[in-house]
């Protein structure tokens, strides 16, 4: 198409979209099982991924019974108002495959990988290898947050050198997600803008511009223009998107703007507090459709969080406190464990403030839980837990303690992947490679 | 194709160059050493940090220009985050933020209150296109951003871009705005290229082309793309030229953007990238709050850019100097007054405020959030300061001693004790502990105390064999540390080249040179800084299969695999990403 026609047929698509669409408010969003939207299409479901630092101690964090009604240790006893929705899998064990234990790292990396690293990240996590399925409906393919703080705090790499940073201001990501880009899906009108599709067009040029790179320089470098690339085609159908008329979502009910970002501190309470923030934002990016895919961390492998008093922050006490012999445990570092944990009940419930259909937006959601170890004092994988939440659609069973029996915690994932659909024969390699889904919990 | 042994070829060219530059200085010196013969690095792609980024549209747009933006950091290659940029990826979500920037400084140019300022015409229908002045407008600005000439098509592309725009909107400049923010997102903006040229009287042997010469200098010297005057020089072929050459060095090392350049240099070595996140327990230390951390990361900086870019004296006096600022954020933890902003302070002859190591940035980031860490600050000074490598400590150390519940430590040197008693740990913090024991008057926040839990503190130690009996005795054994000056140099060459180079004995004669060069300057950065940027080492390009051929590395190990492995510490001295912060 010449430079002229090119301009002139985005004028008259100009002209014959900016006339607005009237969308009936009053219709019902859903049908009658809120299974599906108004127009038939099925709800999606969403993989959401959430982790946090140093396991616990697992004589006051596993259940000992299994199956539904499983108990609550001291570390979980704040999992009662959320348990008949999480699953916990307990006895996991992260098998190293002759690399050596790179203290706080190998554990998750193997979690999220499905590989034991040797140095550097494998290669794509979990939730990178869905978001080039099911994030492809969204405008955003993947969304990726923090409670530290810090913009390095993530789980989520596409590769070793490009992590997803991690959204860590909740004022910058309102911005993002329902700052004046945000297109509403129960807006009573609908009218494409058109800088959008001046936008769309000229990227067209940058695109062409990087191709002509991609031939100019080694291997190694085009792989990063390739992804570059790659970006730049992302923004293309990010704007593509906006382009579109939104299905109207009944649960998409964006909050005003955070009057200001939580103080910067590393203690539970600030961390908690940013925590709670985020994941109400991301519950309603979700709730919004504007993703399917949302990664959190709590806190880091080698946990930084502090205890108001304490002089230890979380890492080192876990490796410095005394056991208390009555106890039996190390009080300060499982301290840190049931902040986390009530974190981690927080997190689950925040679902259920969104109604979807009949249920909430729980039921359409599938999130898997990690950590970095099963007893931090000794950076041993054994013991290892993770949890799931959420029914996926009504795939999953929920509430349920089950004991893995020394698998790699890979099992979990491979479940979740096949969940979610991913038509993979397997995920993980060598002695973490998954094969078998956990029937246990499938419908 | 192969090149002799470094020590066969003496060739000096980089040393007749830099004979122009100190020509051009007025400085005449005797004998100097020549620089030996090397492969020079291989290619960049490099992808800019946000400090660049932003230095860049400031100089092209003005000082103005509002961005608050924050590109991801890279890993820290070689102790430098900036060694990474030639092997970052670029993620979807962080090209958002690169279209976001881009969306934010095109609208802020085509601002009615500053298109008058910043676009050089008028169009003659401001409802319509106009290619004259789009033209104008795009080439010019696209020279700065792409730091060499547009081609014609792609002067014509964005002119069409911005036509496109005017004629869909009705708006000349929404138009010219949207081509502009198009331009931001191109991948020569957002990617610095190294663009090779054979070099014209050495068959066979490249180098970076002129205008990638000039981004080499720009970024290592000011942080930011290359200005017009530099540009001019690479069209002009005076870059290339030795004098041009010269010349070009000595105004940037004159220039106050070489401020801009080396704060964010020093930020980097410092490892400043951590203020962002540092908090202390505020029950423990209720004074230390986000203003303090940054305002004592700005204090170094200050220090560092007075002491040796302003007043040029050596490196090693940084360490030992009284002479600093202050403000009434810091004043507080210093315990001292100080007046509203910031002034020159200088600590009295009897206090032990001596160089930077004294300094709260140094003593609160090394540091954990409620207690002082002789063991963070022995690392840190290794690692940060003498380019020297800590081992992480072993997954199944055993904290058995520590652990004890009857175990009561007073003051942080009972504690360290424990750790030197035993076998499995004192390998490691025999070379940490007794560093840092020496800054043990300062708590955990920065702050001088003689006491701690009631017991008076001992604050001596030694460092390679130099004893000393308190922080000012550290500050001299750290001052006289043949270490201190390699580690600089090792870095700042790096840094200026983009990332480690190739290993092998060129790489060890260049670094040698560079030290002997530093010396016999008096470790002045200026000087240290010119022979960098006059060597050839800094400009020459060697493809990956010929420096595979000098090095020793197995024939299944690509540079770019050695440079990976270097930054995780398989190689080198750096540790894989959640590994930082393990130790006490």
């Amino acid at each position: 198409m010449n430079k002229l026609s090119r301009r002139r047929v985005l004028k008259g698509m100009l002209n014959g979209s900016a006339v607005s669409v009237a969308l009936p408010l009053l219709d019902c969003f859903l049908n009658d099982n809120g299974t599906a939207f108004a127009s038939g299409v099925q709800m999606p479901v969403r993989f959401v991924t959430w982790g946090y630092g140093l396991g616990g101690t697992t004589s006051v964090f596993v259940p000992k019974t299994f199956g539904p009604n499983y108990d609550l240790p001291p570390e979980i006893a704040s999992w009662e108002r959320v348990r008949d929705q999480v699953n916990l899998f307990s006895n996991c064990r992260g098998d190293l495959d002759g690399t050596s234990n790179r203290c706080h790292y190998s554990g998750w990396v193997i979690t999220r990988c499905g590989t034991a690293p040797t140095d550097r990240i494998p290669g794509e996590t979990i939730d990178t290898t869905l978001a080039r399925t099911i994030g492809k409906a969204t405008q955003y393919s993947s969304l990726t947050a923090t409670a530290t703080g810090n913009v390095t705090s993530t789980y989520s790499f596409v590769n070793a050198d490009t992590p997803n940073p991690a959204e860590w201001s909740p004022l910058n990501f309102y911005t993002r997600l329902f700052g004046p880009g945000f297109q509403d899906p129960n807006a009573p009108e609908f009218s494409p803008d058109p800088r959008i599709m001046v936008r769309k067009s000229v990227l067209s040029g940058v695109i062409d511009q990087t191709k002509q790179l991609q031939k100019t320089v080694g291997a190694a470098d085009r792989a990063r223009i390739d992804q570059y690339f790659t970006g730049l085609r992302e923004l293309e159908r990010q704007f593509e998107h906006r382009l579109t008329k939104p299905e109207p979502i009944a649960g998409c009910q964006p909050h005003d703007a955070p009057m200001a970002d939580p103080s910067m501190g590393s203690d539970v309470e600030s961390v908690k507090l940013r925590h709670r923030m985020m994941t109400e934002l991301m519950v309603m990016a979700l709730a919004c459709d504007q993703t399917r895919i949302f990664n959190m961390a709590f806190s880091d492998a080698s946990s930084g969080l502090i205890k108001p008093g304490y002089e230890k922050p979380h890492h080192t006490c876990t490796h410095e406190e005394p056991v208390d012999t009555e106890l039996g445990y190390q009080p300060n570092a499982s301290w840190f464990t049931r902040r986390s944990m009530e974190a981690w009940a927080d997190f689950v419930e925040a679902f259920t403030t969104v109604r979807e259909g009949d249920g909430t937006l729980l039921d359409n959601v599938l999130v898997y839980a990690t950590t970095d170890v099963g007893y931090a004092r000794t950076h041993v994988l054994d013991e290892m837990v993770v949890f799931t939440a959420g029914r996926a659609g009504g795939k999953v069973k929920t509430g349920l303690h089950i004991d893995l029996q020394e698998k790699s915690p890979t099992a979990v994932g491979y479940t979740a992947l096949q969940v979610m659909g991913a038509d993979l024969p397997s995920w993980g390699t060598g002695n973490n490679e998954s094969s078998e889904v956990l029937h246990e919990i499938l419908v | 194709m192969r090149i002799s042994p470094p020590e066969q070829q003496q060739n000096g060219c980089g040393s007749v160059r830099r004979l122009f530059a100190l020509l051009v200085t007025g400085v005449v010196l005797g004998c100097s050493p020549q620089e030996p013969e090397t492969r020079g690095t291989e290619p960049r792609v490099r992808l800019v940090t946000t400090d660049q980024y932003v230095n860049s549209m400031r100089y092209i747009f003005g000082a103005g220009i509002e961005l608050r933006v924050e590109f991801p950091p890279f890993e820290r290659t070689e102790g430098l985050l900036g060694n990474s940029a030639a092997f970052a990826g670029i993620s979807s979500s962080q090209l958002e933020q690169f279209q976001a920037a881009a969306a934010s400084v095109a609208s802020q140019v085509v601002d009615p209150a500053n298109r008058e300022f910043l676009i050089p015409c008028k169009p003659a229908d401001e409802h319509a296109a106009d290619t004259a002045c789009a033209t104008e407008f795009l080439s010019s600005v696209g020279r700065l951003l792409y730091r060499r000439p547009l081609s014609g098509a792609e002067v014509e592309q964005f002119v069409d871009s911005a036509a496109t725009g005017a004629d869909t909107l009705n708006d000349f400049y929404a138009g010219l705005e949207l081509a502009l923010e198009a331009m931001l997102l191109s991948p020569d903006v957002l990617f610095i290229v190294d663009r090779v040229d054979p070099e014209p009287d050495r068959f066979g042997h490249l180098r970076v082309d002129a205008y990638s010469l000039a981004s080499r200098l720009s970024y290592f010297l000011w942080n930011a793309g290359p200005d017009a005057e530099l540009l001019d020089a690479a069209a002009s072929g005076e870059l290339l030229t030795d004098e041009g050459r010269a010349r070009a060095v000595e105004r940037m090392l004159a220039s106050p953007r070489l401020v801009d350049g080396m704060r964010a240099f020093f930020d980097d070595m410092f490892r400043f990238s951590k203020f962002k996140t540092l908090a202390k327990d505020p029950t423990i230390y209720p004074q230390f709050r986000n203003t303090t951390a940054m305002a004592a990361r700005e204090q170094t900086l200050r220090t560092v850019i007075d002491h040796l870019v302003t007043e040029k004296k050596s490196y090693l006096d940084l360490y030992t100097t009284r002479s600093t600022f202050m403000t009434p954020e810091l004043a507080t933890v210093y315990e001292i007054p100080s007046p509203p902003g910031w002034v020159p302070y200088t600590a009295t002859p009897d206090s032990q405020r001596v160089g930077l190591l004294t300094q709260i940035s140094f003593l609160a980031l090394h540091a954990h959030p409620g207690r002082s860490s002789a063991t963070l600050r022995g690392a840190a000074l290794r690692e940060t300061l003498l380019c020297q490598e800590v081992p992480p400590p072993p997954p199944n150390v055993d904290f058995s001693v520590l652990n004890n519940p009857d175990a009561h430590y007073p003051t942080q040197r009972d504690r360290v004790i424990a750790h030197l008693e035993t076998p499995s740990c004192a390998g490691c913090h025999l070379i940490m502990d007794p560093i840092g024991l020496g800054l043990e008057n300062f708590d955990g926040e920065g702050r001088f105390r003689l006491v701690e839990n009631g017991v008076p503190i001992d604050a001596s130690g030694e460092l390679d064999g130099i004893p000393f009996e308190d922080a000012t005795g550290l500050a001299e054994a750290v001052r006289d540390n043949p270490a201190l000056p390699k580690c600089l140099v090792k870095r700042l060459y790096y840094y200026s080249v983009g990332g480690p180079t190739p290993p092998g004995t060129d790489r060890f004669a260049m670094l040698k040179y560079l030290n002997r060069e530093f010396a016999e300057g008096e470790y002045r950065l200026h000087d240290l800084l010119r022979t960098i940027a006059m060597s050839d080492a800094f400009s020459r390009i060697t493809q990956p299969e010929e420096a595979m051929q000098q090095t020793s590395l197995p024939p299944n190990v690509t540079i770019r695999q050695f440079a990976l492995n270097t930054r995780t510490g398989a190689v080198g001295d750096d540790r894989a990403p959640g590994e930082e912060n393990q130790r006490e």
